[in-house]
């Protein structure tokens, strides 16, 4: 393990402990922790909507902005006010949660292999974001938008790139015009369009990307801002006077601590944390060793181009084209992209032909995962019940990534780890009970901690017959238990069985399977 | 049982409402507090800045007949001056110390654009005799141009330092 591996792992298990601490009193919908991007896009959509109204009334001359901003905000606070204050804690909500995203996204190691090219899309979006927010301050022209234009403007200056310093446009009120103010404006609502379009960018790969979180999540965070921008509404400071410095200054940290940074420093030194952040950031898929697993492969003559797998796989990697078998001429056939594929497992829990009831000898399915067939599992499976001598004989079904279940493994339970959790296809539970299991219990990540994002949630959709391929609803639901748990969290599972194992013990609750 | 879930919804309810205000309370705070002192109480800042072509860095040369010849038609102009431009050397003493010394390169890949120079000195405010001596040309020793003036600094002013040819040279503002 390398030095930088130790405290990485020690923020992992931080971060995971507090998100299951976020858990307990608002659930993984509510969780702002598991909806960190989600929550991105919609300070986003926030953002944007006050930002076109304050458009809409702000005199874009370098004479005229200020007044028109700081009337909006007296004489119409009740509108114009409110809105320009959630636009600009929207922008800190904003800058908050895409920092606490990149940090979950690197601490969870989720940077390299297939997850690179959202990785990459992802690193430009930070200074977009910042130069968006701090152009923002310009535009009012008070005190502190002369104090962040000044600073951006030494700062840049700190690049020996410019014939004239930029500093110079801010030397007296005569360089500060009109047409100056134009740049502002199109630093302010140009960048924002190609930051949509970076975002559009950054998701190209992930499907059913959430861009909108949970509504009752995206209620709480509006209310939040809407009662902060009531109770704490923002106001300017002095008009801009290029003839006298900005002395005392209401700061907002989260968008301009990067002012107080040079002057404490240099602009040398923050370019050199910005360069060298954004680099470092930039390499990291490179200098992790993660191994590539091999990646699903398609069997065309057991793939009938259902689009299953097409419709769950979580990162795009499936594609339809004109199946090539001519019994199957007219159908489709799923095409895997390995640069993209994660090799989850999941469409192989999704194909209808991984269904273990069939008679073939060796079964063969239209997707699958070299390293792990589901032939393997159904062998494994049928070998390790026969094995059982226990009276109540228990299937375990887990993945990975989530609590440990080998430990499970007793002389009633065997248990079995994939990939995934979603890489089981629903019709193992029914096989497991008809080939004398008492009880199965399904398990895997946490709602919303899936490490392949929809692996979880489509088990749990399968198994309660909301998403195809579904668990069959002749299955009694009472010898079935989902119990979803992270890493470390093995003594759930623990529980879990041990409520099983009583049920079974109640003569009036095991149900014969129809 | 119905008194538990009831007590477990208002204690989730309540959890949730100070999630929420926590996220909040941390936006409200650090959007504005602490407050940051640009610069101290009892201050003034001088900037030093100017954009300012010097002179060419040698004589213009006369060619000889013999010189021109050498040349294709197009090109035999008389007199030839170099491009490149002297850089600016700028001194600024404030009460009689040198508070800046800088030697401004002409911009472009042959050295025949505009020198810059942007300064912030801080300063207290009050009196202060302010001396700048500016040189533009390197075929000349010591200073082309050299203005010195008192000058009164209130809190928190911005006194700009500029150079000005049509203005007679250097300028305070």
């Amino acid at each position: 393990m390398s030095a930088a591996a130790v405290p990485v792992g020690y923020g992992r298990r931080t971060f995971e402990r507090l998100e299951h601490w976020f858990d307990r009193p608002l659930g993984a919908g509510l969780n702002p922790l598991r909806h960190l991007g989600a929550l991105g896009f919609l300070f986003f959509w926030l953002i944007a909507v006050s930002g076109i109204y304050l458009y809409i009334v702000l005199d874009t001359s370098a004479t005229g902005a200020y007044a028109s901003i700081d009337q909006l905000s007296r004489e119409q606070w009740y509108l114009g006010g409110v809105l320009r204050s959630m636009h600009r804690y929207a922008a800190d909500g904003f800058i908050l949660v895409m920092l606490a995203h990149l940090l979950r996204e690197w601490l969870f190691g989720r940077y390299g292999g297939f997850r690179r090219y959202s990785w990459l899309t992802g690193v430009p979006l930070l200074p977009l974001v910042f130069a968006c927010a701090i152009g923002g301050f310009w535009l009012n022209w008070d005190a502190l938008g002369q104090f962040s234009a000044q600073a951006t403007a030494e700062w840049l200056d700190g690049l020996p790139v410019f014939a004239s310093p930029l500093t110079r446009n801010f030397l007296s009120a005569a360089t500060v015009s009109d047409r100056l103010f134009s740049l502002f404006v199109f630093i302010h609502l140009g960048l924002p369009l190609l930051l949509l379009f970076a975002l559009w960018f950054h998701i190209q790969r992930i499907s059913l990307a959430e861009v909108f979180p949970p509504r009752a999540l995206a209620w709480g965070t509006v209310g939040t801002l809407l009662v902060l921008s009531l109770l704490n509404p923002v106001l300017s400071h002095a008009p801009a006077d290029l003839s006298t410095a900005p002395t005392l200054l209401a700061l907002d940290w989260i968008v301009l601590f990067v002012h107080p940074l040079m002057y404490f420093t240099s602009a040398g030194f923050v370019w050199s944390l910005v360069g060298g952040s954004l680099l470092l950031l930039t390499l990291l898929p490179w200098l992790s060793r993660q191994a590539r697993a091999p990646v699903a492969v398609v069997e065309p003559d057991y793939c009938n181009g259902c689009r299953r797998c097409l419709a769950d796989c979580p990162y795009a990697a499936i594609t339809m084209a004109p199946h090539p078998t001519r019994h199957l001429a007219g159908r489709e056939i799923a095409v895997v992209h390995a640069d993209l594929c994660a090799a989850c497992g999941i469409c192989v829990g999704s194909c209808p032909s991984s269904t273990p009831f069939r008679s073939i000898s060796e079964l063969v399915t239209g997707i699958d995962l070299p390293q792990s067939p589901i032939s393997e599992l159904r062998q494994q499976l049928h070998t390790g019940l026969a094995s059982l001598e226990a009276p109540h004989k228990l299937v375990v079904f887990g993945c990975d990534h989530g609590a440990d279940v080998r430990a499970l493994c007793a002389p009633d339970v065997i248990a079995f780890s994939q990939v995934c959790t979603g890489m089981l296809p629903p019709s193992f539970v029914e096989y497991a009970l008809r080939d004398g299991a008492s009880a199965v219990l399904v398990t895997g990540c946490r709602a919303g901690s899936c490490e392949f994002r929809l692996g979880q949630l489509w088990t749990a959709q399968r198994l309660t017959g909301q998403r195809e391929p579904h668990l069959r609803a002749s299955v009694p639901p009472e010898r079935v238990a989902t119990c979803w748990a992270d890493r470390g969290e093995e003594a759930l599972l623990v529980q879990a069985l041990d409520a099983l194992r009583q049920q079974l013990t109640r003569p009036d609750e095991a149900s014969p399977l129809r | 049982m119905d008194t538990d879930k009831n007590t477990l919804n208002f204690s989730r309810l309540l959890a949730q409402v100070l999630l929420f205000g926590l996220f909040g309370l941390a936006i409200g705070v650090f959007s504005r507090w602490p407050a940051y002192q640009a610069l101290a109480p009892g201050r003034a800042v001088v900037k030093v800045s100017f954009t300012h072509h010097g002179k060419p860095v040698s004589e213009c040369h006369q060619l000889s007949p013999a010189e021109l010849a050498k040349l294709p038609p197009n090109m035999r102009a008389p007199v030839q001056c170099p491009r490149e431009r002297s850089p600016v050397r700028i001194e600024v003493d404030v009460d009689g110390q040198v508070a800046y010394r800088h030697a401004a390169m002409s911009s472009g890949l042959s050295r025949d654009g505009a020198s810059a120079v942007y300064q912030r000195i801080e300063l207290a405010a009050g009196t202060h005799q302010i001396t700048v001596r500016m040189n533009d040309d390197a075929r000349q020793s010591g200073y082309t141009h050299v203005r010195a003036d008192t000058v009164v600094l209130k809190p928190a002013q911005i006194l700009v330092i500029d150079f000005d040819s049509e203005a007679g040279g250097v300028t305070f503002k």
